[in-house]
């Protein structure tokens, strides 16, 4: 049955549908085209996050699932997937991406701030330079290794930590947790927001560059160097 | 697999993209290599003007494409090299007429008689650039050392890395080196510093550019141009040769000169 394919259930911002990881891919993605279509008034403009788990997308498949539910005005908000290979094309596609574990742990517990000490390892690892155009969006932590240009952009619930020069935007703490933090081996962000806050670098080439953190410290944003 | 295709890209508009192709095909010729350029920017051709090519366009890549004209009715022979070929965009069409697909097609016949086929992309990031960069074995991208250029290039960067067409190489055009050295123009160091991409060439502003494209004459042809020999040097580069890079420092002047005449140099 269609079941065993996708299972649909409604979640804080719109519809978490999840897809079978072993099933065909085309009977998968056929079944999922009928079953909006069959209640279009249901799915009618919903946010909707694709969970994929262990399945590797590659990127022609992902950008196709994308453009079927952008021709029925869905707009996919979140890929979900344990696979990295999936993941990596979610990035390509500059779509938003996560790993389960975390959806699960922020499903369960919407209202909570996110805690690194319990849930661990929720967050993505970005092992390449963040080039202009480029956004990464998770419901966790971002580790960058490797630059974030100017132009490209990081969006945390928890903390960001960028093993290289940061000179692009970056928000942590996105979902209003103030005690998130920024680190950066070269600290210059174009724009910096830890929760409701923004800074931008002062002008002018910084003579000496070290590793830095920026955090919330008396309702303001402060970056020190790491002792 | 036979010859190599190489297309230069750039994301920003009139940063020298097709002043570098032209160059890079003139040069490869010099070289004693047998070559094809193609202009991928259906609608806005130049690569005709700048080489001197204009008046002999019969037909032209769309031709070729959609089966009116055969591949070597479209190649026009160059006045100087008899190994140099052109294939023109179409000027009355839009980058839909032609599709990656077809590009690789296109190429891979190229390939099998020529060492170089060397692919003028158009500006941005839609489909004129993705017929551009999919048959492409090597990408060089143009930037020129200003802020903004630097950032369409970075995304030009993500795009191909993106392709698995990557990390390709970098031309700086344009570099003045007495404005770096007031700190008014990024230096190649800096460039470097934010794309973090192997330079292939750096290319000093030289006025003889603008006169050479303009009488449809690569600047390369011309054996007083700084630019022109920096060209010359991106071409050896491409053949894999490793050439040093040239000292930049524009015309020291006389005194200078003589000093360093005095100081035993």
């Amino acid at each position: 049955m269609q079941d065993e394919l996708i299972a649909i259930k409604g979640v804080k911002d719109g519809l978490l549908i999840s897809l079978s990881p072993t099933e065909n891919w085309q009977s998968v993605t056929d079944h999922l085209a009928a079953r909006i279509d069959a209640r279009a008034d249901f799915f009618a403009g919903a946010a909707i996050t694709i969970e994929l788990g262990t399945r590797p997308v590659p990127k022609y498949e992902l950008s196709s699932l994308k453009a079927l539910l952008e021709r029925r005005g869905l707009s996919l908000s979140l890929v979900l997937s344990e696979s990295d290979t999936t993941r990596e094309s979610a990035l390509a596609l500059d779509l938003k991406t996560d790993s389960n574990k975390r959806s699960a742990a922020t499903e369960k517990q919407e209202t909570l701030p996110v805690d690194p000490e319990e849930t661990g390892t929720g967050g993505v690892l970005v092992r390449r330079t963040l080039r202009s155009g480029r956004i990464v969006h998770s419901k966790g932590h971002v580790v960058v290794f490797g630059d974030v240009n100017p132009g490209a952009q990081v969006i945390a619930a928890g903390d960001v930590i960028v093993w290289g020069k940061l000179r692009g935007t970056v928000h942590a703490g996105a979902d209003g947790d103030e005690s998130a933090v920024v680190c950066a081996l070269e600290m210059s962000p174009s724009q910096l927001r830890i929760a409701g806050y923004i800074v931008t670098s002062p002008a002018g080439k910084r003579r000496h560059v070290a590793p830095e953190v920026a955090l919330i410290r008396d309702n303001q944003i402060v970056v020190e160097a790491r002792r | 697999m036979g010859g190599k295709v190489v297309t230069i890209t750039s994301g920003k508009g009139g940063v020298g993209k097709t002043t570098a192709t032209a160059n890079l095909g003139i040069s490869l010729a010099n070289l004693g290599k047998k070559v094809v350029v193609i202009d991928a920017d259906i609608g806005l051709r130049n690569l005709d003007v700048i080489m001197g090519l204009e008046n002999r366009i019969v037909y032209d890549l769309v031709d070729i494409v959609e089966g009116r004209a055969k591949l070597r009715q479209a190649m026009i022979k160059h006045k100087k090299f008899e190994q140099l070929f052109l294939i023109p965009a179409a000027q009355t069409r839009d980058k839909m007429a032609v599709s990656p697909k077809d590009m690789v097609e296109l190429t891979d016949k190229l390939r099998e008689d020529h060492d170089y086929v060397i692919i003028d992309s158009p500006a941005g990031i839609e489909r004129g650039f993705r017929n551009a960069l999919e048959p492409a074995d090597e990408v060089l991208i143009v930037t020129n050392p200003e802020v903004s250029a630097v950032r369409d290039a970075d995304r030009i960067i993500g795009l191909i890395e993106a392709a698995d067409k990557g990390p390709g190489r970098l031309i700086i055009n344009r570099l003045k080196t007495e404005m770096v050295n007031k700190g008014e123009m990024l230096s190649a160091e800096d460039v470097f510093d934010i794309l973090s991409l192997e330079i292939i060439g750096i290319i000093p502003e030289d006025e003889f550019v603008l006169s050479a494209s303009n009488s449809g004459v690569p600047v390369s042809l011309n054996e007083g141009s700084r630019a022109g020999m920096a060209f010359a040097n991106v071409a050896r580069r491409v053949t894999g040769e490793d050439v040093p890079f040239m000292d930049l420092e524009e015309n020291p002047g006389f005194f200078k000169r003589l000093m360093r005449f005095l100081d035993g140099r």
